[in-house]
Parts: C-alpha cells; structure tokens; sequence
C-alpha cells in the first residue's frame, strides 16, 4: 500500500479564487493510500517544495498528488523535489485544478467539486504508480544544418567554432542562398556580398565544416542524439574535387540560351555554369536539362577545354548516409509567385517587376552591370512605382497571398527608394504603403531618411491597377490622405511580393516529424521561451523556415539555434522518457499489429525461444520495443489485440483506475 | 416609421453580409474604382463611415448611383471586405426608405445583355429608381 502525501496549491487566487482549497484538501483525506492532505499558497516556491520534502521524511510517503497546474509547467520542478527527498520521481502525479479546473470556472461551488474529482483521479493512479528508470543513449557529436543560406551558414559556423563536426546539405549548387543575390542591405547600405562572402569562405574553409551541394536530404529516421540522414547528392557531372573553378568551360559552352536563375531569368547563362562569381564551392555544374552532350551526346566542348579533366559525363546521383547528433532546419524563403495578381500587369509588362529582380537590376553583378535598365527597352526609367504588401496582409485570396505580414518589404522597399534617388537623382520614386512598419534598431530613422533626405514619395494608399499603354505603365492609386486618386505614367513598377516558406520545407517537415503551421513555416517548441527549437526533440529552427525575418535577426536566430546544438552535442549521454511501451513477451502473439501502427519504427519482432513443460522448448515470434526511440505515444497499446502492449507509467490499468475514480 | 441611425446602420451591414471592421484602410478599392472621379464618397470612405455609423451622407450623396457595380474592389480588395455589396446595400436602404422601385421588373428583359453580371441586374432595380 502506498503512503500517498496531497499537497492543495492555491496558486494566489489563480486557483483558490475559484476552487476552496481547504474543503478539496479535507476531501481528500479520506481517499485510499493518502496519510497526509495539505494546502499552500505557492506549491512551486521554495518553501512550498520544502514543505514536502519534510512531509516526505516525516510521513515516509512512498507517492504525491499535487493539485496545481497543467504538468506542463511544474511536473518536472515536483518531480526534481521528490528525487532530492529520496523518492522515485515517477512517483509524482499531478492533478491539473487551474487550467483545467479554476480557469475554466466561474463559481466556486463547481470549481471545487471538479478540483476533488481531478485530485481523486490523480490519488487513484499514484497508488498503482511504480517508480521508473529512464533509460540512456549516446550522443553522435555532428550536426547536419539543412539550407546554405546565411542562416545556414552562421549556425554551422556556430557549431563548428566549438568543435563539432557539421554537415551543411544545400540544394542549389552553391552556398549562400538568397543573401547572395541581394545588393545592399538595411540600415547601414553595405554591400551584402561584401559581409556574406568572407563567410562563406569560413564555411568552405572551416576544418570541421563539410558542404554536401547540389544535394537534398531524401530520407530521415532516428531520433535526438541518433539521426541517420540519407543524403543524395545530384550528378553535377563535374568531378567536384578535380575542378578548379577557373570558368573556362562556362565560357566555351556553345549552349548560351538558358534562362540564369541566379539573376532571375533576366538575363541567360550557360548549360555549363557557375552560378556567381564567388561561389563555395567553387565548382562548375552541368544543367541535364539544357546541356546538348547529355540530350544528344554530341558536343563534349567542356571536356575538351577543361585542363583539370574534371568534366565527367557518366556521373551519376550519389547516396550518402551519415548520423547526426543533431539537425537544424535552414530551408528559408522564396517571395511568392506574382502570376495570380493580374491587377498589377506582371505577367503583361516586363517592366513591372518583384523587389527581388530589383535587387539583380541595381546589383553591380547582375545583368544590367548595376545599372538600372528597364527589363523591356534598356533605357534608364525615370518614374519608379514601388507597391509593398502585394500577397502580405491578404485575408480573402489564400490562393494568391498570404495571410501574414512579410516583415521585411517596408526596410527593402524603402532601401530601394533611397538607393534610386541617390544614384539617379532624376528620377521620381512613388512608394505606396499601407503602413510602414520599422520596428528594429535605426529602422525607422533609416525610413525617414528615405523621405526627409532623398525626397522619396510615400503614398498612404494602394495601388489599384497597372496598365501597359506604349512604353509607358499607367498606373492607377488611391492616395488617402490626400482623397485623391492618383494617374501616374511610370516607366518602371517594383512589387513588394510577399514571401512563403521555401517549398522544400512540406516534405522536410513529414520526415523530421516536426510541425508546421497552416502557413507551412516550422512550429517552435515555444512562441516565447523556445523559438529556435522545434517540439520534435533534436530538431531546431534556424531563419525564415520559422517565420519571415530580416538578415540581422536570422543571424541571432541562427546562433541561438547552434548554441542549443551544441549544449546537446556536449552531452554524452542523453537520459529518455521512461514513460515508454512495453511488451509481456508471454502474452504476445506476434501478429505485429504493434509495427504496423508505430510512428517511429520503436518495435522489432525477434524469435524467441520459450521454455516448455517436460523440458521442451518453443519458439515464438514476440515483439520487443526499442526503448530509447519509442516516444510513448501509446499507439500499439490500443492496436494489441492480445492485451501484451503497455505503457509504463500510463498503465491501461492506471488509467481505468483513473476513470473509476472520476466516475464514482 | 424612420429608423434610428444605429438601426439603418446594423441593417445595411446585415443586408451587405460585410464585415467593414476588416477594413485594414489601405484603399486599394479606391485605388482600382473606375468612377472614383465622380464619387462624392469613395469606396474607401463608404466603408468606414458605414463601419462608424455615418449613414446619413451617403443616403443623401449621389455617390450611391455612380457606382457602376463593376465589383473591381470586390474582386482586388486584400481584406475580403468587398465595399461593393456595401454600396448596394447602402442602395437598398435609400431605396426602401423612398418606396417603389422605378425600373419594374417587366422592363428587364428588352434592356438584357449577356455579358451583364446578375448583380448589375438586380443592382440596376435601384439604382434607376430616383
């Protein structure tokens, strides 16, 4: 027979301004096992916690019951209480009397009825409670970060600085991401490839860094401290140790008409290529689609004219495995597709364009040579429209845009003003708002800069349509402040687009078993407390996978991501849930049920051999549960049809004991 | 019997089916009206004054009659809030509160057009009635 100890938390008022604490604890007195029932105002204070480590020596209980809050917040501070006083921590149970109790009632009388049914449910389980070990497993000291762009790349630096192995799997032939196509960046103007580029030489340097490029993650199984990624890597069809990078071969590829995606189509590159200039790695990649000696097998210009002998036409898609300690989610962005917004006139003009070929047009790299050119005609505009929040903020059209504000068009549109007036002080720029949003340190200076400085003009009001007449784009808005609508003939319309989650991330997410909101940005363990983790234990979250970010928050997300790597990667052992399936080998029937319904692959079936009357044995085949992958999910307890299936510390057992206790 | 204001108001919200407190006030229906310039109210004002119940000048203002029904704020507005069927039924009530429609059903017909939105039909019921 248990000793069981009740301990009545009043939470301040949070619980006894709606539940009687005394009356429950008096209630309580009575139940099966119980031999001391108190109450106090803050169970979880330190003298609250002392009060029942004392109660433990003095009344030798073998079990508690607190009744307090949801045991997601104080489970683990009670359970530490009763290791400290000498009793097993599984042999804590709390009865959940705010959230689900004090909260959710108004008046009193019910609130306390509820709270001693909830305490009698918890008394009920504590007496068939029996004290748990977790188990124990090892640490792989490597982290694999998936997504080479600068949040990539700071949390593998990150977690490579303090001496663990890292993998970073990109799936664009190089490193670098969307970073390396921007020009300039908020709020101090320099120049992106001049910050982004020394580190992406770090990363393709770093001794403890490895690039797997032009490469995807396809499978995934495991679990915190014991990942094994499948990792292919595509055919670049370039040997990627041999090539030097010195770009001869992307100059003789006689196959010059393939749309450059780096520089978004705008302008072509070869069937060979390297997508800029300074690329890590530094490796030229065949483009299958395009290259005539993979469709026809006539030409091998490339081959020839490469002195390293690095071109190599049989390659074929590579498959690696690796195990991970850790895995840190990177996929980013990409700004939604304008193809739906006929309003706007994209798809009729090229002259109407996204912020994101804004930044190639005025990029000293991109394919005007920084000049700023309108797409159809080359001629140097002199009327800019800028539109912000085109797919942000969009409730009704969830097929076009997106619900959520994108965060960062405000600072680049108004960098984008600001930088055109500089460089072309003949110029008029528009930017039409809704609201300017520049919460972030000299954010909001940098947008006044932009009006009282460069003589931008922000339009409080949208645009309602574009329309191509001539070489001129007529555009038509409403300016609200003024009560006006607004004809203006541009020569060049920049959109704002919203931005989504890369769409890499949907299936990423199925195979890491990490969650996703409806929006497909990775859910945090913790909006507040736990942002960079995801609540699947070992993954974690680092940029705009998350949510839409700007570069200097991506990269204090990024280090807080590596520096939760790296507390997990210094462990050497990793303590489980004890709360895992077990299985009565003499009750099973091997049918594998179980097997079939377990999300993460805990259950094997093994032939054992069973002693039988009169010295004979049987062998039969049963099933065994690997206790440091099953998450106790309880999946194969209601699948078993034989009844050998349970979950320790959440016995079926315990639980009718629980309902009875509740039904009485 | 005249209504009181507040009831005029909580009919033509309930009569429209919109919810104007989704307005986020960026004016892209303004922006894309194709008779904005013969608006008293723009499609933008309709939608605030009727969200904080200012009925009175637009059942008097002409603004009610230009609008052509083209739904383009409908079609484009970002929020869902659709300040056309507010319009309408900003139109409904002037219409209730003066009696008898003018155009009668019986004329319909010879004014058909197929590439005419149903909406424009019925619209047009009240809107030739002054």
């Amino acid at each position: 027979m248990q000793r069981i100890g009740v301990f009545v938390c009043w939470c301040g008022s949070n619980i006894a301004g709606t539940v009687d604490v005394q009356a429950v604890s008096e209630a309580l007195k009575n139940e099966p096992g119980v031999v001391l029932s108190t109450n106090y105002q803050y169970m979880c204070s330190q003298a609250g916690q002392d009060m029942i480590k004392a109660a433990i020596a003095e009344h030798k209980l073998t079990g508690i019951v607190i009744c307090s809050c949801s045991p997601r917040m104080h489970e683990a501070t009670f359970r530490k209480t009763a290791a400290a006083a000498g009793i097993n921590p599984y042999m804590v149970e709390i009865a959940n009397i705010r959230e689900q109790c004090s909260w959710v009632h108004k008046e009193m009388e019910i609130g306390t009825e509820k709270a001693i049914i909830l305490g009698k449910a918890a008394i009920a389980k504590v007496n068939l409670n029996t004290p748990l070990t977790p188990g124990e497993s090892p640490v792989t000291k490597r982290a694999l970060v998936i997504g080479g762009g600068i949040a990539g790349i700071q949390t593998a630096l990150d977690i490579a600085d303090a001496g663990f192995e890292v993998d970073i799997v990109e799936k664009k032939p190089t490193i670098g991401g969307k970073m390396a196509q921007l020009d300039k960046t908020f709020p101090t103007l320099d120049c992106a490839a001049c910050i982004l580029t020394p580190k992406m030489v770090d990363v393709g340097q770093h001794e403890k860094i490895r690039i797997f490029s032009y490469s995807e993650v396809t499978a995934l199984e495991g679990f915190v401290g014991n990942f094994t990624a499948t990792i292919t890597k595509k055919a670049r069809f370039v040997k990627e140790d041999v090539c030097t990078g010195c770009g001869l071969c992307t100059e003789k590829c006689p196959q010059k008409k393939v749309p450059n995606e780096f520089n978004l189509g705008m302008d072509n590159r070869r069937a060979i290529y390297i997508p800029f200039a300074q690329a890590v790695p530094k490796v030229a990649t065949i483009d299958p689609d395009h290259c005539t000696m993979l469709k026809t097998g006539k030409c091998g210009l490339c081959a020839k004219v490469c002195t390293a002998g690095a071109i190599d036409y049989t390659q074929k898609d590579e498959v690696i495995k690796e195990k991970y300690g850790a895995i840190v989610v990177a996929t980013g962005y990409e700004p939604i597709s304008m193809e739906k917004f006929d309003e706007f006139a994209y798809n009729q003009s090229k002259d109407v364009i996204t912020s994101l070929e804004f930044e190639r047009l005025t990029n000293a790299a991109g394919p005007t040579a920084g000049k700023l050119l309108r797409p159809s005609d080359g001629k140097h505009p002199h009327k800019i429209v800028f539109v912000q929040c085109v797919g942000s903020r969009c409730e009704n059209c969830a097929e076009k845009g997106k619900e959520y504000c994108s965060k960062i068009c405000c600072m680049y549109t108004a960098k984008h003003a600001m930088l055109t007036r500089d460089k072309y002080p003949d110029t008029e720029v528009y930017v039409f708002y809704i609201d300017v949003r520049t919460p972030g340190k000299n954010f909001d200076e940098f947008y006044r800069r932009a009006v009282e400085e460069y003589g931008v003009h922000y339009i409080k009001g949208m645009v309602g349509k574009v329309t191509p007449e001539g070489d001129k784009l007529m555009v038509q808005a409403s300016d609200l402040l003024a009560d006006k609508q607004l004809h203006i003939d541009a020569d060049l319309v920049v959109l704002a687009a919203a931005i989504e989650p890369d769409k890499s991330a949907r299936p990423l997410a199925t195979m890491l078993t990490a969650s996703m909101d409806t929006n497909d940005f990775f859910t945090e363990a913790h909006p507040k407390l736990r942002p960079v983790e995801s609540p699947t234990a070992g993954v974690y979250l680092s940029g705009t996978c998350q949510g839409p970010k700007d570069i200097p928050e991506t990269v204090s997300q990024a280090g807080a991501a590596a520096a939760k790597v790296i507390g997990l990667l210094a462990k050497d052992k990793l303590t489980g849930n004890p709360c895992v399936a077990h299985s009565d080998e003499l009750m099973c029937n091997g049918c594998s049920s179980c097997e079939r319904v377990c999300p993460y692959g805990a259950i094997t079936y093994t032939d054992k051999e069973f002693r039988m009357p009169n010295r004979t044995t049987l062998i039969r085949r049963v099933a065994s549960v690997n206790e440091a992958v099953c998450q106790g999910c309880g999946a194969c307890t209601v699948a078993c049809p034989s009844g050998a299936m349970d979950l320790k510390g959440f016995a079926s057992e315990q639980i009718i004991a629980e309902v009875d206790a509740v039904c009485k | 019997m005249e209504k009181t204001n507040e009831a005029l108001c909580k009919e033509i919200i309930w009569n429209s089916g919109v919810n104007p407190r989704k307005c986020m006030r960026c004016g892209k229906c303004s922006g894309t009206c194709p008779a904005y310039d013969e608006m008293e109210y723009h499609p933008h004002e309709f939608v605030f004054m009727v969200e904080n119940g200012d009925i009175e000048p637009l059942l008097n203002s002409k603004s009610l009659y230009r609008c052509l029904t083209c739904f383009a704020c409908v079609d484009r507005c970002p929020r869902g809030v659709e300040p056309a069927k507010l319009v309408e039924a900003v139109r409904l009530a002037a219409v209730r509160q003066q009696g008898a429609n003018h155009l009668k059903p019986d004329d319909i017909p010879a004014l058909l057009n197929e590439d005419l939105p149903q909406q424009a039909i019925v619209s047009a019921l009240r809107k030739y009635n002054k």
